[in-house]
């Protein structure tokens, strides 16, 4: 683990951008009095409101500008609806939200058969890059899920023909 | 228009969306041109963000052809061909004022923590992204930059993240003349930070990772010393023996939520989502910062509380710097850089995939096939 590089200042652009005085470094504090402390800034223009946006309850009104990717819709967006009126300090916010995301990739292969589009599982999982690629291991990995798979099957089985 | 589409968990498809319209005056619609993958990208993809809707595009680093301005837009002009940074920032709330262009407070309605991000989740602020053939840019004024007629487009797109970001993991390490600098991740951040640190006069940089194509590419880019933390034991104790046991001057985090080389913290933050990500580079390198020195953390974690040692925090009086990239903030010294030659981020593209092909492009990047170190995604052409 000696050293290797033994002269650092034949690198190109050694030591361009040293700074004594970038310590400690930023970010940091500027310390102009307006800018630090004023909550009252010209704000933009407020977009319009064409989707339903949930709102952080720690902002006291929606910021000027939003996204309008995939408005909560379904289960899904009930439990968003219900996580956002806790803060983004409380579980009670953040983990409603990661049990909404499951249900909503659920409920969107629910979509695609609906409307007539089942989803191309092995596609969208990028197994034809795995085949191209890692062969083995794609192939390995498969074998071991659906031994694991046919197991619990099997000890279904056999459970459910010792009770019977 | 053709766009990616996030399905759920390791799922993503390519789609035909409706094309994306101005809803704000300070908006732009940009016809893209090149966009990558991020490693922070892939927290999405393996379903680890909260808030990530099926439906979203991804894709926060991209360069486009403005074709559409709002009224209120001045700067830009249709036909201009920018590179747009991560950050959605309005460039006049109190944080902007103070350049902290990611942590706009007029951006992401869904949390305050942090500003608006293109694609990524709703955490993010529930922009679409750019892995498509057009996305709307809010605060057109603001953030796009228009790309130099010398400048070569590949460096462009990776001057909307990797190199700024790997530039600001040095910057905040206040790295000073004759520092040692160990960097824990070889992605194409931790590469460009390595390589940032010498810029600061650094006198020794370590880069730790696991994959030993990217170790052999970052010895060579940046150079620097570079080892396989597979191959170590305990990398602290490595890192301990390598500083005259003293540690490092030092520590960059690179790497984030997906870290390997702990089974407890893989378990708790990659498969059962109970803390924001596993903690294992942060917490090595906690650990191999010396007392008194500098932690600089990039790589992205989860809103959650994650198990790291706070107690040696505390204990060896380390002082923390960490932040989103604040993009429009480096860009006119990142560009000089790039100009001169001293940066030659395009050396980092390892693949040019078609955007129709997106779920493969995603697939290579995630599980590291085919020496993969940074893919970009190519719209067709209009």
């Amino acid at each position: 683990m000696n050293q290797t590089i033994k002269d650092p200042e034949a690198i190109p652009g050694w030591g361009i951008d040293a700074n004594p005085s970038n310590d400690p470094a930023w970010p940091i504090k500027i310390r102009d009095g307006a800018r630090v402390h004023s909550a009252l800034w010209n704000r933009p223009p407020q977009q319009a409101a064409t989707v339903e946006v949930l709102v952080s309850n720690e902002y006291p009104h929606l910021p000027a500008v939003t996204g309008v990717s995939s408005p909560p819709s379904g289960l899904s967006g009930m439990l968003r609806r219900w996580a956002f009126r806790y803060s983004e300090s409380s579980y009670g916010h953040w983990l409603p939200l990661m049990l909404a995301d499951r249900i909503n990739a659920f409920e969107g292969i629910i979509l695609d058969v609906i409307k007539g589009r089942p989803p191309h599982f092995m596609a969208e999982l990028g197994w034809p890059a795995e085949w191209r690629y890692n062969r083995l291991n794609l192939v390995l990995r498969n074998l071991l899920r659906l031994v694991l798979l046919a197991a619990v099957i099997w000890g279904i089985v056999a459970l459910c023909r010792r009770h019977a | 228009m053709l766009a990616m589409n996030y399905r759920g968990p390791l799922r993503v498809r390519i789609d035909e969306k409706p094309m994306p319209r101005i809803l704000h005056p300070e908006d732009a619609i940009v016809r893209v041109t090149r966009s990558c993958i991020c490693g922070s990208d892939l927290h999405l993809y393996n379903g680890s963000v909260p808030d990530t809707r099926p439906g979203m595009t991804f894709g926060h680093e991209f360069t486009g052809v403005v074709v559409e301005i709002g009224g209120d837009v001045q700067k830009l002009k249709v036909g201009d061909h920018v590179l747009v940074p991560f950050n959605i920032a309005c460039g006049r709330c109190v944080f902007c004022q103070q350049e902290l262009y990611g942590n706009c407070h007029e951006s992401n309605p869904q949390a305050t923590a942090v500003g608006g991000i293109f694609g990524y989740s709703h955490t993010g602020g529930g922009h679409e992204g750019g892995q498509a053939e057009y996305v709307r840019v809010p605060y057109a004024d603001v953030g796009p930059t228009v790309i130099p007629d010398d400048m070569d487009p590949d460096d462009a797109v990776l001057l909307t993240d990797v190199v700024p970001t790997g530039y600001q993991a040095a910057e905040m390490g206040g790295i000073q003349k004759g520092d040692t600098v160990v960097v824990f991740g070889a992605g194409p951040v931790g590469i460009m930070a390595a390589r940032c640190a010498w810029l600061f006069g650094a006198g020794r940089v370590i880069v730790i990772d696991e994959l030993d194509y990217r170790l052999d590419f970052v010895r060579r880019y940046a150079p620097c010393e570079a080892y396989n933390f597979r191959s170590m034991g305990d990398p602290v104790l490595f890192l301990k023996k390598a500083t005259d046991w003293l540690g490092a001057d030092v520590c960059i985090d690179a790497v984030g939520a997906e870290a390997a080389g702990n089974a407890m913290q893989t378990l708790l933050g990659r498969k059962l989502f109970m803390q924001g990500g596993s903690a294992t580079a942060l917490h090595w390198a906690i650990n191999s910062v010396r007392k008194g020195g500098v932690l600089s953390i990039v790589g992205v974690y989860g809103p959650i509380g994650t198990l790291v040692p706070i107690g040696n925090v505390v204990n060896k009086g380390i002082t923390i710097r960490a932040n989103q990239a604040s993009v429009k903030r480096l860009l006119p010294r990142l560009i000089e850089h790039v100009r001169s030659g001293v940066l030659r981020p395009r050396e980092l593209i390892t693949h040019r995939i078609p955007l129709e092909h997106v779920s493969d492009a995603y697939r290579i990047f995630s599980a590291k096939l085919n020496h993969c170190i940074k893919p970009v995604l190519i719209p067709p052409a209009k």
